[in-house]
């Protein structure tokens, strides 16, 4: 049961490319993809910046050539948009004989569009055939179906940490020999449920986000899906299949002390990275680089710098957050920014934490505020979610085959 | 397979009394109604009233099953908490979403947008615990519960949790009632839930309900049965696939059909789809007894969870009540039962549980 | 400024539902959060929201939140002062 588990494939989409190469790209260049709200009809339009693709409902079903005659919710596009590159990237055949599986996540679910039909579920009217897609598992499924996967299917949803929920949960169904492959990640679209939402809570900021800021002053929102495929290493190897990155450790653990606040000695986050590291064998030491939570919020930022400090102490490694090039993506976040965790390690790059200019008086944390070369041989990457769910991922670089996706 | 697995508590809070434990299913409640809903315990008796006033009913009815299930366990801490729920807080979600929509995106309040989240009955156990262990949610509709059972037993097997808390939870509320009628996945009409599987009308008898169980690494006093396997099928293309699976099940977990006491099915008084279960009663099925359950909790996403209660609890009792027995149960004393249930064709699962395994 | 504050009393159990207490059981000057009352983060949200729905007054920052609803009496004469219908 200790055999490895490694990235073969990878899928991306997000407000700063619509794949892998155009997110690398966009990373280099220090190009956000946070902007004025184009495509969400919300009164809010004016008020926020978020993290939007710039495309509506029916330029993606057009552009993923999806049968128009199915009830398709943002979310459900996005993620086949980025598990079809995932699946493509690893070479995937459901034709091979090889169990395969999918474990996505979502907090947004069909809420994108059942929140426009709503009223008309209640009146028996025309969009009825959305009243099923509601529910978290339906993108899910709507991937599988595109896909043509049938091994096994779930759907995980813990809000923030989701996605990262998902990457640990196929990592161990592969470990456990229950599948040959597994495509896993989560999908998220913007959605006026979660943008109100998160407004009452009085977290976003309404300019571009500074995390780890002293001035912060909350999040943007993103939306956005990605998938990995993740098998196990005996027969990547046997399949002569590109190794991106190796899925080294991982960890959920609960803060159990509020609803959405995190405690003031951060230990939620302190137990996620803290055995993520011990499960994969690692010292704390040689952790290169943490692409952090950072949302930009007053608590977030704080908490997870705290929680930082307990575990490295004076030796935090170089961190930044990345959330004010994505925004914060929700259901999708902890798999996007593994990507993004991974690309930088695979290009010895830390990319910047944007937007940063004054350091949190309380913590003494400088993140890295400009693109800087760095060996990175493990990184850390953390997602911490509303009911105190946290959770971390430790991925590895795979030294003899090294592939610059 | 994986490492053995025990059952050592259960709690429930579904549309029937299950408090008094000596009392297996004996006082069954009888409706005629739109849909069932649980029978409500003294929420203050085992929550403190401070916290109660958030809680909505889902949040309530997990709490409530899970210090029953960790009470009989005899545990007053678990190494990690899984939930199942195919809906989630369907009364925070539809009390933000009618607020967002009615004020027009202004003057919301942030207590239900909060609630609304699909982990909160997970998040507030483990507050309620002071427990900083692993916590997950799973929402796949009729996998959801299923998916958890399955991290716990992966926990368990490896070497991770000695003892953990897994439930399934789902809410029914007027409104997501009326909504699914549209579509008929639910029945327009009131309709006896005792004569449910002759109702006509389209749909099921929509219900809700909870129910948790702490699954142990080892045998102990309070271990009444063992959790075998757990296993789940998409979209099968044929009758014949479906077959397959329920007997390469079988095959894995090293028995045959005629190992099998009793076969628990979800059937849930929907015409057309009912049909499945009735075929399978008759076909592969044909030599076992077989039980329904959902008369007594009406369809949810995550009622394996109760079947997964009853069928433990007739292990525990080694007693098969004669409400949920189809035919008068002449069998020997249940030893093997299997679970079966499916939606809408889409969604197939099984749970095998047994007596526990003499180790 | 005492009918104010009864009213103030009845709302903020409404918002909050406080089911198990009656306005007789809140003191004015008793603090609303930590150990009086015991409210929380979330519950000033919800303040800050009863604020602008009943008495009109915004609240941009909900760091102010903390001196104002520190008891009924401040939030009292905070709305006194700010009341604009």
């Amino acid at each position: 049961m200790a055999e490895g588990v490694v990235v073969t494939g990878m899928g991306i989409v997000s407000s700063i490319g619509f794949n892998v190469d155009e997110t690398l790209h966009s990373l280099m260049i220090g190009k956000t993809g946070i902007g004025k709200i184009s495509i969400l009809e919300t009164i809010h339009r004016d008020e926020f910046v978020l993290g939007e693709i710039k495309l509506t409902h029916q330029q993606l079903m057009e552009k993923l050539g999806v049968d128009l005659n199915l009830p398709w919710t943002r979310t459900a596009l996005l993620g086949v948009w980025a598990a079809r590159q995932a699946y493509q990237s690893a070479g995937l055949s459901t034709n091979s004989g090889k169990r395969i599986g999918l474990v996505s996540a979502s907090t947004v679910g069909g809420m994108d569009r059942s929140e426009l039909y709503y009223k008309d579920f209640l009146t028996d009217a025309i969009h009825k055939n959305h009243i099923d897609t509601h529910h978290a598992g339906n993108s899910t499924e709507m991937i599988a179906d595109d896909l043509n996967i049938h091994d096994y299917l779930t759907t995980i949803s813990t809000a923030c940490s989701s996605s990262l929920n998902s990457i640990m949960f196929g990592a161990r169904l592969l470990k456990h020999n229950l599948l040959d492959a597994v495509i896993v990640g989560g999908t998220d679209a913007l959605s006026r449920f979660t943008l109100n939402g998160f407004n009452t809570l009085m977290i976003l900021d309404h300019e571009h986000c500074r995390p780890f800021d002293a001035t912060r002053r909350g999040l943007n929102l993103g939306e956005g899906a990605g998938y990995l495929v993740l098998e196990r290493t005996s027969d990547a190897i046997a399949g002569k299949k590109q190794m991106i990155a190796k899925v080294a450790g991982y960890a959920n653990a609960n803060d159990a002390f509020h609803q959405t606040a995190s405690s003031d000695n951060g230990e939620g986050p302190f137990l996620a990275m803290k055995l993520a590291i011990a499960k994969a064998g690692l010292q704390p030491d040689e952790i290169d680089y943490i692409n952090v939570h950072g949302t930009g919020t007053d608590n977030n930022d704080l908490t997870e710098g705290v929680a930082m400090k307990r575990l490295f102490g004076d030796q935090v490694p170089p961190f930044s957050s990345t959330k004010a090039f994505t925004g914060h993506t929700l259901g999708a976040t902890g798999v996007i920014e593994s990507i993004i965790s991974i690309l930088s390690m695979n290009n010895d790059k830390v990319f910047p934490n944007i937007n940063f200019k004054e350091v949190i008086e309380e913590i003494n944390l400088v993140p890295v505020s400009q693109l800087t070369d760095l060996n990175i041989n493990h990184v850390l990457t953390n997602s911490f979610g509303f009911g105190g769910n946290d959770s971390s991922v430790v991925f590895s670089k795979v030294q003899s085959n090294i592939s610059r996706t | 397979m994986l490492a053995p697995t025990y059952i050592d508590g259960s709690g429930a809070v579904v549309p029937q009394p299950t408090m008094n434990q000596d009392k297996f299913l004996e006082e069954i409640l009888e409706y005629n109604e739109r849909f069932l809903q649980v029978v409500s315990p003294v929420y203050k008796d085992y929550i403190d009233v401070k916290l109660l006033r958030r809680m909505s009913k889902i949040v309530k009815m997990s709490l409530v099953s899970a210090r029953v299930a960790m009470q009989q366990a005899g545990v007053d801490q678990v190494d990690a908490i899984m939930t199942g729920t195919g809906m989630g807080c369907q009364i925070d979600t539809e009390k933000f979403l009618n607020a967002m929509i009615e004020n027009g995106e202004s003057l919301l309040t942030p207590t239900s947008f909060i609630q609304s989240t699909h982990n909160t009955m997970g998040g507030q156990i483990a507050l309620m615990l002071g427990n900083k262990n692993h916590n997950l949610a799973y929402v796949h509709r009729t996998f959801s519960f299923e998916s958890a059972l399955l991290d716990a037993m992966m926990m368990i097997a490896e070497k991770e949790a000695q003892k953990v808390l897994v439930g399934g939870i789902d809410e029914i509320t007027e409104e997501s009632w009326l909504i699914k009628t549209q579509i008929d996945y639910y029945k327009k009409n009131a309709c006896k839930n005792s004569a449910v599987y002759n109702d006509l009308q389209p749909g099921a008898l929509s219900g809700e309900g909870s129910a948790f169980f702490v699954l142990s690494a080892d045998r102990s006093e309070k271990t009444y049965a063992q959790l075998k396997g757990v296993s789940t099928l998409y979209k099968p293309g044929s009758n014949n696939e479906l077959e397959d699976f329920i007997k390469r099940f079988l095959v894995t977990n090293e028995l045959e059909l005629s190992d099998i006491d009793l076969v628990i099915m979800g059937n849930n008084g929907d015409p057309v789809f009912d049909r499945v279960y009735e075929d399978l009663a008759t076909d592969l099925l044909k030599t076992i007894p077989t039980g329904r359950f959902k008369h007594l909790c009406g369809e949810y996403d995550t009622a394996s969870s109760f079947a997964l209660w009853i069928a433990s609890g007739i292990l525990r009792h080694q007693h098969v009540p004669s409400t949920i027995s189809q035919h008068p149960f002449k069998g020997k004393k249940p030893k093997n039962i299997l679970i079966y249930n499916h939606f809408r064709t889409i969604n197939h699962s099984l749970i095998l549980v047994t007596t526990p395994d003499v180790s | 400024m005492e009918a104010l504050i009864e009213k103030l009393k009845e709302q903020i159990i409404k918002q909050l539902n406080l089911e198990d207490i009656t306005p007789a059981d809140i003191n004015e000057e008793d603090s609303l959060f930590g150990e009086g009352l015991g409210l929380d983060s979330i519950d000033a949200l919800e303040l800050i929201v009863l604020l602008e729905k009943e008495y009109g007054i915004r609240i941009e920052n909900p760091k102010d939140g903390q001196k104002i609803f520190f008891s009924i009496k401040t939030m009292a004469e905070f709305i006194q002062e700010h009341q604009k219908k």
